[in-house]
């Protein structure tokens, strides 16, 4: 009984400062986003006394709706676009020998070390006017010259595929790695055309990293602030912006909690959705095993 | 069997599309020309420029104070964290303080600055250097937990028993054995937790206060009004800074041992 108690308290002992740290700095401010929502601004820049729900009454406003629904079909598209290129690279990661797969690997990793601010401002200078993107599509013949290839909604998308794009190779990678191969085998020889043999042997077989890949994209371009406040342009925000404006520009910090949590509220359904797949999913399958 | 090329085709199209802008941005620092238009000719100026705007300086030293102290702080941090979820990892409290340290992992960086900022301003803190710590140790905190708990469920258990069995008690058991083979552990997640600390814009940004600039929230000013060829320099140094790091890790990281390969 008393080393019971001992190792209960040694437990609480070593938990305690990094549970107190995230408890302080983590889960107390995400709940003071949901409060200050629901105050009013004070002119200072502070926040005001009393609770109101203008700000979220503010939100109905059209040029927010837009711009949610900008954030979810920039994000969607993003993610959609960063799928359907991790699934062969991970298949073709899986397949080959260990050396080129070891190299791959680090030069799919490389990238995502280098400052993401300097990244975005890579492609900006690549997308200028002037650059030689430009320069190469219009001497093809695919854009002319007043083509702008910045500060549009699909600059936002390109530069975060680029972004996001190791994000979504490395779990899949790791499922496509673990999935038997000789069951494509055998459903192509019981006659099965590739891409049958593809879409229903393969894809299922590696539902996990897929559903991992997809939340490690959807999440953060959610999220995304740095990506369109560069590249974006007026037609390219997104909720991230306007929550970055409402701090910087205005100061109405009240406001910008109101968007926060539709931001979180956002962010929390895919989680819940994936959540629930696994469970429902995951039941089944232990009572085959 | 024939296997379709098309995988292979995307896996080179992608690893190019990954390379291209940060080879021309490379390229562009030595280029002489203003505006990146063209090529005219191979130059060093903007190395030289870089050299002198102090600007800079003084922000690659502010960074590199705080990421220091950052990652100190996360590791000890961190590790006890990862030392605990490992060691009670059946206990209830134990589920909570996973959820703790898995959530800062998935929330976008904009909630997590907006919400610190918030809290700092109820709080009443002055915004500057101490906030940028605190919001720092606070999201690296949990990458240095996670790649130490890694490391711990790698771990051959059987070996802390044998020194138990050999009647060594449980501090020196932990500090001849554990502590010994968690070490890359522990180093890969402060490196991990330095780079993070070092590379951070958007939680810097909300925190930051008008006083105190980063090396990211000194490029992000130049970005937006600056002058492109010095920030094509500063990126090649960090760059060539950051393989050196990485190839650090990569060297820690790795088994010492072939049969753990």
């Amino acid at each position: 009984m008393r080393t019971e108690i001992r190792s209960k308290l040694r437990e609480v002992l070593m938990t305690s400062p990094s549970f107190l740290w995230l408890a302080a700095l983590f889960a107390l401010p995400t709940a003071f986003v949901f409060a200050i929502a629901l105050r009013p601004a004070n002119p200072f820049g502070g926040v005001g006394r009393g609770w109101t729900l203008d700000n979220l009454e503010r939100l109905a406003d059209p040029l927010y709706l837009d711009v949610v629904w900008r954030t979810l079909w920039i994000s969607g598209l993003t993610t959609l676009i960063c799928l359907s290129l991790a699934v062969p690279i991970g298949y073709v990661l899986a397949r080959v020998s260990r050396k080129w797969r070891g190299i791959c690997l680090m030069l799919i990793v490389i990238p995502f070390w280098t400052n993401f601010l300097i990244r975005v401002f890579a492609w900006k200078a690549l997308l200028h006017p002037e650059g030689p993107v430009k320069r190469v599509l219009v001497g093809l013949g695919l854009a002319g010259p007043q083509t702008p290839l910045l500060y549009n909604p699909a600059a936002v998308i390109l530069v975060s595929v680029y972004t996001f794009l190791p994000f979504t190779i490395l779990p899949i990678y790791a499922a496509a790695d673990k999935f038997d191969f000789q069951l494509l085998e055998a459903a192509r020889d019981l006659g099965a055309r590739p891409w049958r043999a593809f879409r229903t042997v393969f894809l299922p077989g590696i539902r996990r990293g897929l559903l991992t890949a997809l939340l490690f994209v959807l999440i953060p371009s959610l999220g995304s602030y740095i990506i369109p406040d560069l590249v974006g342009g007026p037609n390219g925000e997104m909720l991230g912006n306007k929550i970055a404006q409402r701090v910087f520009v205005d100061r109405n910090l009240p406001e910008a909690g109101a968007l926060s949590v539709v931001l979180i509220l956002a962010v929390l359904a895919p989680l819940v959705v994936a959540l629930f797949l696994e469970r429902k999913k995951e039941k089944p399958e232990a009572i085959l095993r | 069997m024939r296997r379709s090329r098309f995988p292979f085709i995307v896996t080179v199209a992608a690893l190019l599309f990954l390379y291209l802008p940060i080879l021309v941005l490379v390229v562009n620092s030595f280029n002489a020309s203003r505006f990146g238009g063209g090529w005219r000719g191979f130059s060093l100026v903007w190395y030289i420029r870089l050299f002198h705007e102090p600007a800079i300086w003084q922000a690659a030293r502010t960074t590199l104070i705080i990421a220091l102290s950052a990652t100190a702080v996360s590791v000890i941090l961190g590790t006890t964290a990862a030392l605990a979820l490992h060691r009670y990892s059946k206990s209830r409290l134990q589920r909570a303080h996973f959820a703790l340290i898995y959530m800062p992992l998935v929330m976008p960086e904009i909630l997590m600055g907006i919400s610190l900022l918030m809290l700092f301003v109820s709080a009443g803190l002055p915004l500057g250097l101490g906030t940028i710590f605190l919001a720092h140790v606070t999201f690296c905190l949990s990458f240095v937990a996670m790649v130490v708990l890694a490391r711990l469920q790698d771990f051959d258990e059987s070996v802390i028993e044998a020194s138990r069995d050999l009647g060594a008690g449980g501090w020196t058991t932990f500090r001849k054995i554990r502590l010994p083979l968690l070490w890359p552990g522990i180093l890969a997640g402060g490196l991990l937790a330095f780079t993070l600390s070092v590379d951070d814009f958007v939680i810097t940004f909300f925190v930051a206060g008008p006083g105190s600039t980063t090396l990211p929230i000194r490029i992000y000013s130049m970005i937006k009004h600056g002058s492109p060829p010095l920030i094509n320099a500063l990126s090649t140094i960090l760059l060539v800074l950051t393989f050196a790091a990485v190839a650090l890790s990569q060297r820690l990281s790795r088994p010492k041992t072939k049969e753990a390969a």
